[in-house]
């Protein structure tokens, strides 16, 4: 390639105006780094950014499918604040009739130990991101505190906010204990060790659909194919699918059994990454399991296991296949997703609503996800 | 199926082929496709493929069956026929949803093709069939199938338990109280009083319809029992509303334990087993009792067209009142019957923006199901999930007969249909623009959180009405009133 001073001694290769003539070569490696960048980002433009501006376009409008398009019609916030108050409300948020005794006493509890939080926080010293991030999450959790104590707390039903919480925080913390429980296992020297962990994973190969209509076939109490084995426990006239808690426990029994094998696998991989000196050590100084796994194995393990949860719980926000397969969001809504909110809103052609669920949905998953992060994740990272 | 109804049913298909079947000529059609849209499963959908295989014998036309689920049928014909998808040519669906699309510009106007069409004997088609047909004086649908629902109670256990047939709403609940429990088919184990399809998102939104319309609606066809046709406002915040619904709660009690997940298919398959002693359905259970699979109950599944009340609303106080035949002018013996036409039955549009030459293939392939040489076959057939709605189908009770129905149900269940569709107070179903959004999500949606236990009747109640008014709001008041008026034949033109 021919140097400026080159160039610059040799007329033919200068313009006019004594600018340099640039051959194809030399322009394409100057410009090099946009000609590589821009496809990636012209991506991204059209399949990330611009459906979220889209769909916040379509968040904040009353949409009609006319002939020849639709007509759009702005309506501001409307879509989102029908979700906190007037006949919507109890759809996305819960009935609230009255607060509990035990409802009030939860949330002043909450409320105080964010205060505490707060006061811990000045103490360490004041930064302006730090002071956002925490108000952002006291906001979330004692707004969510609220919503607990009024429904559920006060013996009010709640709504599709409440269910996909419940999933999300029962749901990760079962499959969590038993995919770590099963691991444990199979990291010990046991005999059909490598059967284990093929049995144990098959489930997550399984499409959630499968899943959903073998778990509604299953239980069916009368006359699903374990039919006789609810008939001899005496379950047989029970109906589990009419039943609100009980549908939803098994909508949290189909989705552990498909997902405790991520745990699993991803837990598996983490104990036996731990050098086995250090247990070997421990055993020669006479420490018990219990000890060994309070303090050595687990300290090692959590940095792992806080991705590993943080994964999940993302995954865990989008639940829609079992709830939709297995009872269709009922008995009632009882079921019902927020996910599977958006997609009947959706359904019914009212996309502003079905938009503003879905960016509900998001606000809730980021908050908590950043938050578990920031205050989880990272400081179990920073220790290890 | 048996030999007999195999070899009639051969016939029709050769006869079809061969002369009477479609208007169309052989090879007319050659190169051209169909693209239908509908509901999955063999009911409603494989009746088409298999009718459009003999279409493509008989004109060249090729006929392609699309089947999406029933709740996302309209948004999906919608959508593909609103944004210039136009992947589809034909929608057979609700007839009540076409206003809609009609209202949009969306459905080619038929009027034309039936003008031309010698083969379809549209006088045939029943009046109350026929009205739907049209929209605005045009002919923008054809009809595959006549719907609306009935009461059918087992004869065989009501009379086995000296028991009669229920007359009114409180009736229902006395027989199945009395019946609940009892062996019906036979193998030993207790069965159900009443077994109703109440799964959410399915097609619960049209019992209580049936149970509540003769308890709101007493002034005949065009007073119309959801809304106050000058004004719009929803007319289900009230005691009428407030005692169906609690009445089809109540129902729940002789039901399947299940039944708050159960769809159409699995109340049909308990039915079928004999495991019911009555049920709201539409009218396929008539020719669904004489299937190979339905030997338990053959001949023994009778109609009644329609159940009433003993007490009807007061529009003025929202009040229940004893009924006299002066609040209710068309009850009989105290009693308030509406028949109530839920669906109203499925029905063929054909897309605007469809090129010609397909537009004319899909318009005699529509007509060719509707035609009485296909259809008096195909409504005899329960599995098809076409139901009768033309005169040379409800006249002639050898038509039944020949498909193997016993005389004395062929009577009973003609009797039926002929008295719900004859009768002056017939109650019609959402025919207006928003009608998915009114019934199949609101009503729904409600009706189902109530029947969980999640909310209060009244809360239930007043829900509807706020989703309602706010549905009428969107689409806006005026032009609802206008569309719901057209809808129950009330003009001020």
């Amino acid at each position: 390639m021919a140097s400026v001073d080159t160039i610059a001694a040799r007329p033919d290769l200068q313009g006019p105006a004594g600018a340099m003539k640039e051959t194809w070569p030399e322009w394409f490696d100057r410009h090099s780094r946009h000609i590589f960048i821009w496809p990636a980002v012209l991506m991204i433009l059209v399949f990330a950014i611009f459906p979220t501006i889209a769909s916040v376009i379509i968040a904040l409008s009353r949409i009609r499918f006319a002939g020849g398009g639709f007509q759009v019609r702005f309506v501001g916030l409307q879509n989102f604040a029908r979700q906190f108050v007037g006949n919507d409300q109890i759809h996305f948020l819960g009935r609230f009739n009255q607060m509990s005794a035990l409802g009030w006493i939860v949330s002043l509890a909450v409320t105080a130990a964010m205060v505490w939080w707060f006061v811990k926080f000045f103490k360490g010293g004041f930064n302006l991101v730090g002071f956002l991030g925490r108000v952002i999450t006291a906001g979330m959790i004692i707004g969510l505190t609220l919503m607990f104590s009024g429904t559920l707390l006060s013996g009010n039903a709640w709504g599709t906010l409440g269910t996909t919480l419940f999933y999300v925080f029962v749901g990760c913390s079962l499959q969590f204990l038993i995919g770590l429980g099963l691991a444990f296992l199979c990291s010990m020297p046991i005999r059909g060790k490598s059967f284990f962990r093929v049995v144990f994973f098959i489930p997550l190969m399984i499409t959630p659909l499968g899943v959903g209509y073998a778990f509604r076939m299953i239980a069916d109490t009368n006359k699903g194919p374990i039919q006789p084995f609810w008939k001899w426990v005496g379950l047989e006239n029970f109906s589990w699918a009419a039943d609100p808690w009980a549908a939803r426990i098994f909508i949290i029994v189909g989705d552990s059994w498909q997902w405790i094998p991520f745990i699993f696998v991803v837990m598996l991989a983490a104990l036996e990454s731990i050098p086995r000196d250090h247990v070997e050590a421990a055993n020669v100084d006479g420490a018990s399991s219990w000890q060994i796994f309070r303090e050595i194995t687990w300290p090692q393990v959590i940095p792992i296991a806080a991705t590993v949860m943080l994964i999940r719980v993302i995954e865990a926000f989008k639940i829609v296949d079992l709830p939709n397969i297995m009872t269709s969001g009922g008995p009632g809504i009882a079921t019902e997703s927020m996910t599977l909110h958006a997609v009947f809103a959706w359904r019914a052609n009212d996309l502003g609503q079905s938009a503003a669920v879905a960016y509900l949905l998001l606000f809730v998953t980021v908050v908590i996800c950043a938050s578990f992060f920031n205050y989880v994740v990272l400081k179990q990272l920073r220790k290890s | 199926m048996s030999f007999r109804k195999m070899m009639a049913c051969a016939l029709m298909v050769g006869a079809s082929m061969f002369g009477a079947a479609a208007s169309a000529g052989a090879g007319e059609y050659d190169g051209v496709t169909v693209r239908i849209m509908t509901r999955p499963g063999k009911v409603i959908a494989q009746r088409l493929i298999d009718r459009g295989v003999e279409f493509t014998a008989a004109t060249g036309a090729k006929v392609e069956v699309a089947e999406v689920p029933f709740a996302e049928l309209f948004q999906k014909i919608q959508t593909d026929w609103s944004t210039g998808t136009n992947s589809v040519d034909v929608g057979v669906f609700a007839a009540g949803w076409a206003i809609e699309l009609a209202g949009a510009g969306l459905l080619e106007d038929m009027t034309p093709y039936v003008a031309k069409d010698t083969k379809l004997d549209e006088a045939d088609i029943a009046p109350y069939f026929r009205a739907f047909q049209k929209i605005g004086g045009k002919n923008m649908l054809l009809m595959v199938d006549g719907d609306f629902q009935m009461v059918y109670y087992r004869k065989d256990v009501l009379e086995a338990n000296g028991l009669q047939p229920p007359k009114t709403w409180d009736d229902y609940l006395a027989v199945a109280k009395a019946i609940h429990g009892k062996d019906m088919n036979g193998d030993g184990e207790a069965d159900y009083g009443s077994c109703i399809f109440k799964k959410r998102n399915a097609q619960s939104y049209f019992a209580i319809q049936t149970v509540a319309a003769g308890a709101v609606q007493t002034q005949g066809t065009t007073q119309g029992f959801h809304f106050d046709p000058d004004t719009m406002k929803p007319m289900v915040n009230n005691e009428a509303w407030k005692a169906a619904f609690e009445l089809y709660k109540e129902t729940g009690k002789y039901g399947p334990p299940e039944e708050l997940n159960f769809d159409i298919g699995d109340t049909r398959g308990l039915f079928k087993a004999g495991r019911c002693g009555l049920l709201i359905e539409w009218g396929d259970p008539g020719p669904m009792q004489i299937e190979e699979d339905a030997a338990a109950i053959k001949g023994k599944l009778f109609a009644v067209s329609a159940l009433g009340w003993n007490k009807v609303l007061d529009r003025a106080t929202g009040k229940l009142v004893p009924v006299t035949k002066e609040n209710a002018p068309y009850s009989i013996d105290g009693v308030n019957y509406a028949p109530f036409a839920a669906f109203g039955g499925w029905a063929g549009a054909i897309n605007a923006k469809s090129d010609p030459k397909t537009k004319e293939a899909a318009y005699a392939f529509l007509s060719y199901m509707n035609q009485a040489a296909q259809s008096n076959v195909d409504v005899t057939i329960g599995w098809t999930g076409y139901n009768a709605y033309r005169n040379s189908q409800l006249d002639n009770p050898d038509l039944w007969i020949k498909a193997g129905f016993p005389a004395d149900l062929a009577e009973n269940y003609l009797g039926a249909v002929k008295g719900a569709l004859n009768n002056p107070n017939m109650a019609s179903d959402f025919t207006l623009p928003g009608a998915q959004q009114y019934s199949g999500v609101v009503l729904d949606t409600e009706l189902a959180r109530y029947l969980a236990g999640e909310i209060t009747v009244d809360e239930a109640l007043a829900n509807i009405e706020a989703g309602w008014e706010q549905i009428t709001e969107d689409f806006g008041r005026d032009k609802q009133i206008e569309f719901y008026k057209l809808s129950l034949g009330v003009s001020n033109k």
